[in-house]
């Protein structure tokens, strides 16, 4: 995509703006779909209709939503230190925005297409705890302040069994590069990660009840990790208010909303880029039958944004299905039962690939 | 180890059995009333708000007087016998202006009371129960279907009327009195004769 557009425009800077800026294409109007999903899905498992006024069935919902959080008060209280408490949300955005630099929406279309994406991915996404903590800190709150130490807590802990499923998943496929972890899963879905992947041989099937477990596992650290129910702890509506953003409202509210949608979709997609073939399609393409070439990266679009927007809807099947775990419960979680067996899954998954 | 695995296929099952009845509501038709477009029925002697027919109304003051929080104000004047205010629908001739007939909304607490001891049941719950106003005095209702104006003639008519019977009736008793004295004097004359004639 930056090649191709070095070639139309002829200046690299402006070309690596406008590629630079495609994920934005992405995550607003992702945003907004799935606040309004959020709310329909919330609504129709608890038997409630969801917003219903605002346009057919209230498709239009968020975007009312969105111009009156824009007219809103900017509100900054006092005894606030200001510069952070400013800055906080913008760097929660920029820390789930950085990661979609790597990840690959389509064939044609990467961000950064570096050798160490997944790795790169890791190492942003803590970009977010700090954003968060700043926030919470500066806003001079005591819930703010909890939820912040909360979420702080919370990430750190659950980055070991993600790191370590994903270090599995590496040694598994020998490379950091999403791009070519997602050409490795070509095809049909039974080539995908979770069926043991594209090579045929006994070791296959061996893998597949260790790449369920993994994908278990993967999904439900990336859940704490995103700050969603069962793990919103950061948040918790009926124990801290609001949170790390309870003091802040109007257009920085909505950052941390923003944020916080992003990166929902940036695990999901993370999610079916390791175990589910990522950006490819799991029933071959309608551009290879019909032969035309240039349909195919479209396709793939479409299927890495179909395969994320399923796991986001399984991100809210799950939140309103369980309630939210205690603090303890949370640590219990990680620290006796995701890294043991992460640990197990580890290597269990090197011995299967040195056979 | 046995109690960690136990734990650990509790914790995955009990989660896909609860994700199993989630994803089947999720298909349940919603219970959702969309309210203002939508309404529940009413249940048949549902108590809303009052209505009044002023073209039954006889301004009997019943109603007002059975109101246990003295909600339903009403000021009547009599009519004149010249004037002929027609008849409520049950047949009862009308005799009184109903100058005022005001209920108070925001005081009224729907007991139902009122509309029993009407006579020509020209008081009743109706099914509307969506009134609420931004201001207390929006809750006054007058039922009276006579202008201000109406109002201050019926009564410049009744007090003229009442005046004119006033002076009547003054006159009459005047006369009367005159008459009175009149046959009292003769009376006495003819009584005192009568005595004689009856002594002589």
């Amino acid at each position: 995509m930056y090649d191709f557009l070095v070639d139309l425009i002829g200046n690299e800077i402006i070309a690596a703006f406008i590629s630079a800026a495609l994920p934005v294409v992405f995550i607003v109007p992702f945003v907004i779909f799935g606040v309004l999903m959020e709310r329909k899905v919330a609504g129709h498992m608890q038997d409630r209709l969801g917003p219903m006024r605002v346009g057919y069935h209230g498709i239009l919902q968020t975007v009312a939503d969105f111009f009156k959080l824009l007219q809103k008060e900017d509100i900054v209280a006092d005894g606030i230190d200001k510069k952070f408490f400013n800055f906080a949300p913008y760097l929660v955005f920029a820390g789930s925005y950085a990661v979609y630099a790597a990840l690959p929406f389509s064939s044609k279309y990467i961000g950064a297409d570096i050798d160490l994406g997944i790795f790169y991915i890791i190492a942003v996404s803590g970009l977010v705890v700090a954003g968060i903590l700043m926030a919470g800190w500066t806003s001079n709150n005591k819930y703010s302040l909890y939820g912040a130490l909360r979420s702080a807590a919370q990430i750190v802990s659950y980055e070991i069994p993600t790191a370590l499923i994903i270090l599995s998943m590496v040694m598994l496929t020998g490379t950091l590069s999403l791009a070519e972890m997602s050409e490795m899963q070509t095809a049909y879905f039974w080539n995908w990660n979770i069926f043991g992947g594209a090579e045929w041989s006994f070791t296959k099937l061996l893998l597949i009840p260790f790449m369920f477990a993994g994908f278990l596992l993967f999904y439900i650290s990336s859940l704490a990790e995103v700050n969603r129910t069962p793990f919103d702890m950061p948040e918790a509506e009926s124990e801290l208010v609001g949170g790390y953003h309870t003091e802040y409202s109007g257009i920085k509210f909505s950052m941390f909303f923003l944020a916080e949608y992003a990166n929902m979709f940036a695990v999901s997609a993370l999610v079916s880029v390791l175990f589910f073939g990522g950006y490819h399609s799991p029933i071959g393409y309608v551009g290879n039958t019909l032969g035309l070439e240039a349909l195919i990266p479209f396709e793939q679009v479409f299927w890495f944004a179909a395969k994320g927007i399923f796991f986001v809807f399984v991100q809210m099947w799950l939140r309103w299905t369980l309630p939210r775990v205690r603090v303890d419960q949370l640590m219990t979680i990680c620290w006796k039962y995701l890294i043991p067996y992460a640990f197990l899954n580890l290597l269990i998954i090197g011995i299967i690939t040195l056979i | 180890m046995k109690q960690y695995l136990k734990n650990t296929w509790e914790g995955i099952w009990t989660v896909l059995i609860g994700m199993k009845i989630t994803f089947k509501h999720l298909f349940v038709p919603a219970v959702t009333i969309q309210y203002p477009d939508v309404k529940v029925p009413l249940p048949e002697r549902v108590r809303n708000r009052l209505y009044v027919n002023m073209d039954d109304c006889i301004g009997c003051d019943q109603c007002a007087r059975a109101c246990p929080v003295s909600c339903i104000e009403i000021e009547t004047v009599k009519s004149l016998p010249t004037e002929d205010l027609g008849k409520t629908s049950n047949g009862k001739k009308k005799a009184l202006w109903v100058t005022k007939f005001n209920i108070d909304f925001a005081k009224c607490c729907y007991c139902q009371l009122c509309v029993f001891p009407c006579p020509t049941e020209c008081i009743y719950m109706t099914d509307i129960y969506e009134f609420s106003e931004f201001k207390r005095e929006g809750l006054l209702y007058n039922f009276s279907t006579l202008t201000h104006e109406e109002v201050l003639e019926k009564k410049a008519n009744f007090e003229k009327f009442q005046a004119e019977k006033e002076a009547q009736k003054a006159a009459e008793a005047k006369a009367k009195a005159e008459v009175a004295a009149k046959t009292k004097e003769s009376e006495n004359k003819s009584d005192t004769g009568s005595n004689k004639s009856e002594n002589g």
